[in-house]
């Protein structure tokens, strides 16, 4: 992991609060803890931060979170260090996170990964200079049997091959919604050649591509 | 091949609603009521007699655990379920499914099994990259409470039950029970010293189960159609039913639900589209998840796929999530990835295993080159054998089964690839690098 290390002190922000919709959000979660366990909420908290300030979290927002809490600020700090998927630097508008633990790697997530240097000139750990990608390498994601796959903010695209990934890039550059999930339409995690259970639930496309082979 | 009608998540493909309706279509919810006014002695006996047995990776048979929890509960020290929903190890991809397709089933079975625990609250902790599976289960949390489903008296139950969904941000260690307590308490995730058990003092120090997704989602089918029916399926022990992953190198990569203890040839051929290039392609099978030792051809085409079949093979069913790895592979390579992901992945609390992961992963990647010594292959297997069972958690343990199965069963090929390696410097005259 790569955004790991915090930013510099020249690009921390000096302030950091919730807007009043946040504020309001992180009441509701603290709400769901017992009295005097509101510690439990400072992962949920630390992601409305992040969501806030464009994906990273910087030292402020820690420090906020951490006084809203009413906890040690160090408490915060150890939290947003020990969980990966808080951001310390700034990050690129779609922070691709490429999975190429051993089910992915088997199924192609190098190509993936040299589609994603082709088309954007960025290794893993690596931020673009537009603001517009950045790269890293991620440890299983849990999506196996629709590998390879890469996580882009909150989605998953999966099915993905040299091709496929960038495509999946040009339309993000194009400022397109690429479709979330399976690039090869296939649904959720059935055998794409048409599943071998629950055939009477299928649902009219399914049994439309089965009918044609 | 088990039977559609025997199936219990009957929208594994989310090709239905996944919302309270379509739940409801698919028997969700239908007589929750009764399920409860069973009461608990009988609730958890007729999840003893079924035989089920924890669905993510250890294989504790839930009643049994169940039977832990206090009876009478002190209102001071509430008692909680806590669903794992984590789901993280290399290879499994299931809970995921019952999370986006079928949230209600889960939230079903949280209602009865918490009211089997005397629990009165349940926290469901999902892994933080699982944010539309998280959205799902919020959405199907929102609609339970409108409905009456969750809440005070709920479901028409007489059982006061609120349920939370709480997200973690990035740690596979947090699927290990006492790391994810300690992460849902708002601390890093690093594993508690056992005992005190959960069940003793868990969440906030209070009596807590923690459960599987899959675990917990079955139960309600359970009840509804008894211990005995879920206890037909496989082998004594090893009973009931199972939703298996299939990754790697099959012609149809999928979920399946199926009886436990299918052949693993049979899961494959039959439900996977067979081995990329026939069976005759296949070189090995990680059976269980990342953490269980590879078993090579021979061994899979009798291998049951239960948590007795494999232990046999000196593996384990784990989260049954398999493997699959064509002749094509460099199976030392597969291996040394998951190293690496087992060192990244240390929470760094015991010595054995954040020293002995980073060590393993540099030792295994000098051993994919062919960069090392044959004696160093011994070594590597005595530090395994060091790590394992000398940390705090089964973390180490996990980072040196794969290993262990690796030079098991393809020391022969680990040891050509040395050679090679030196022959190939030798001919350049090049001076090898001291190991560490």
């Amino acid at each position: 992991m790569s955004f790991g290390t915090p930013a510099p002190e020249d690009q921390q922000p000096d302030h950091f609060e919730f807007t009043a919709e946040n504020l309001e959000r992180a009441r509701k979660i603290i709400a769901k803890y017992p009295e005097g366990r509101q510690q439990s909420a400072v992962l949920p908290l630390l992601d409305i931060a992040q969501r806030q300030n464009d994906n990273w979290l910087p030292r402020a927002a820690m420090d906020y979170v951490a006084d809203l809490l009413e906890i040690p600020r160090i408490r915060a700090y150890e939290v947003a260090s020990f969980y990966t998927m808080f951001n310390k630097a700034p990050v690129g508008r779609h922070l691709i996170m490429v999975c190429t633990t051993t089910p992915c790697w088997l199924c192609g997530s190098d190509d993936v990964l040299r589609a994603i240097e082709d088309k954007t000139g960025l290794r893993p750990g690596q931020n673009g200079d537009d603001g517009m990608f950045s790269v890293v390498e991620v440890e299983c994601a849990g999506a196996c049997v629709n590998a390879p796959m890469v996580q882009i903010n909150d989605d998953y695209y999966e099915d993905l091959n040299y091709d496929r990934m960038v495509t999946l890039i040009d339309e993000l550059k194009d400022g397109k919604t690429p479709t979330v999930g399976s690039q090869t339409g296939r649904h959720g995690s059935q055998a794409q050649a048409g599943p071998t259970s629950l055939l009477d639930r299928r649902p009219p496309d399914v049994v439309a591509a089965a009918s044609e082979d | 091949m088990l039977r559609d009608e025997d199936r219990v998540f009957t929208n594994l493909y989310g090709w239905e609603d996944w919302g309270l309706a379509g739940a409801r279509a698919r028997g969700v919810w239908s007589n929750t009521k009764d399920l409860v006014a069973m009461g608990r002695e009988k609730i958890i006996s007729e999840v003893k007699e079924s035989g089920l047995r924890g669905r993510g990776g250890a294989g504790f048979p839930t009643g049994i655990k169940w039977s832990f929890m206090p009876k009478e509960t002190d209102p001071d020290r509430p008692s909680y379920l806590v669903i794992n929903a984590d789901e993280s190890e290399p290879g499994a991809c299931k809970d995921r499914d019952i999370m986006r397709f079928d949230p209600h089933r889960l939230i079903e079975g949280a209602l009865v099994s918490s009211f089997a625990l005397g629990a009165h609250a349940c926290y469901i902790y999902i892994r933080g990259e699982f944010y539309n599976e998280a959205s799902h289960i919020q959405v199907a949390i929102d609609e339970a409470y409108e409905a009456g489903l969750l809440g005070k008296n709920a479901a028409d139950s007489g059982w006061d039950f609120d349920l939370y969904l709480h997200r973690g941000a990035g740690a596979y260690i947090c699927g290990e029970e006492t790391a994810l307590l300690e992460s849902l308490e708002g601390k890093k995730g690093q594993p508690r010293n056992k005992p005190p058990f959960p069940a003793g003092a868990g969440l906030y120090s209070c009596p807590t189960t923690v459960n599987n997704v899959e675990t917990i989602a079955v139960v309600p089918e359970i009840l509804r159609r008894g211990g005995l029916w879920f206890s037909s399926f496989g082998r004594p022990k090893n009973e009931g039913i199972k939703l298996y992953s299939i990754s790697g190198h099959v012609a149809q990569p999928c979920n399946i639900e199926e009886a436990m203890g299918i052949p693993l040839r049979e899961l494959i051929d039959r439900h996977a589209g067979g081995v990329r290039g026939g069976w005759d392609n296949l070189k090995a099978v990680i059976p269980g998840g990342a953490s269980t030792p590879m078993i090579p051809r021979d061994a899979c085409e009798t291998a049951l796929m239960d948590f007795d079949g494999l232990k046999e093979l000196q593996s384990g069913l784990g989260t049954g999530s398999v493997i699959v790895m064509d002749q094509s592979t460099d199976v030392i390579y597969a291996i040394a990835r998951l190293s690496y992901f087992y060192m990244d992945e240390s929470c760094g609390q015991c010595t054995p295993c954040r020293e002995g992961t980073g060590w393993m992963w540099r030792v295994m990647q000098r051993m994919v080159k062919g960069n090392a010594e044959v004696e160093e292959i011994d070594m590597l297997l005595e530090v395994t054998k060091e790590v394992e069972g000398h940390t705090i958690c089964a973390h180490g343990d996990a980072a040196a089964w794969p290993i262990q199965g690796l030079i098991r069963h393809f020391r022969p090929e680990m040891e050509q690839r040395i050679r090679d390696y030196r022959d190939r410097v030798h001919a350049r005259g090049a001076q090898p690098i001291a190991a560490e």
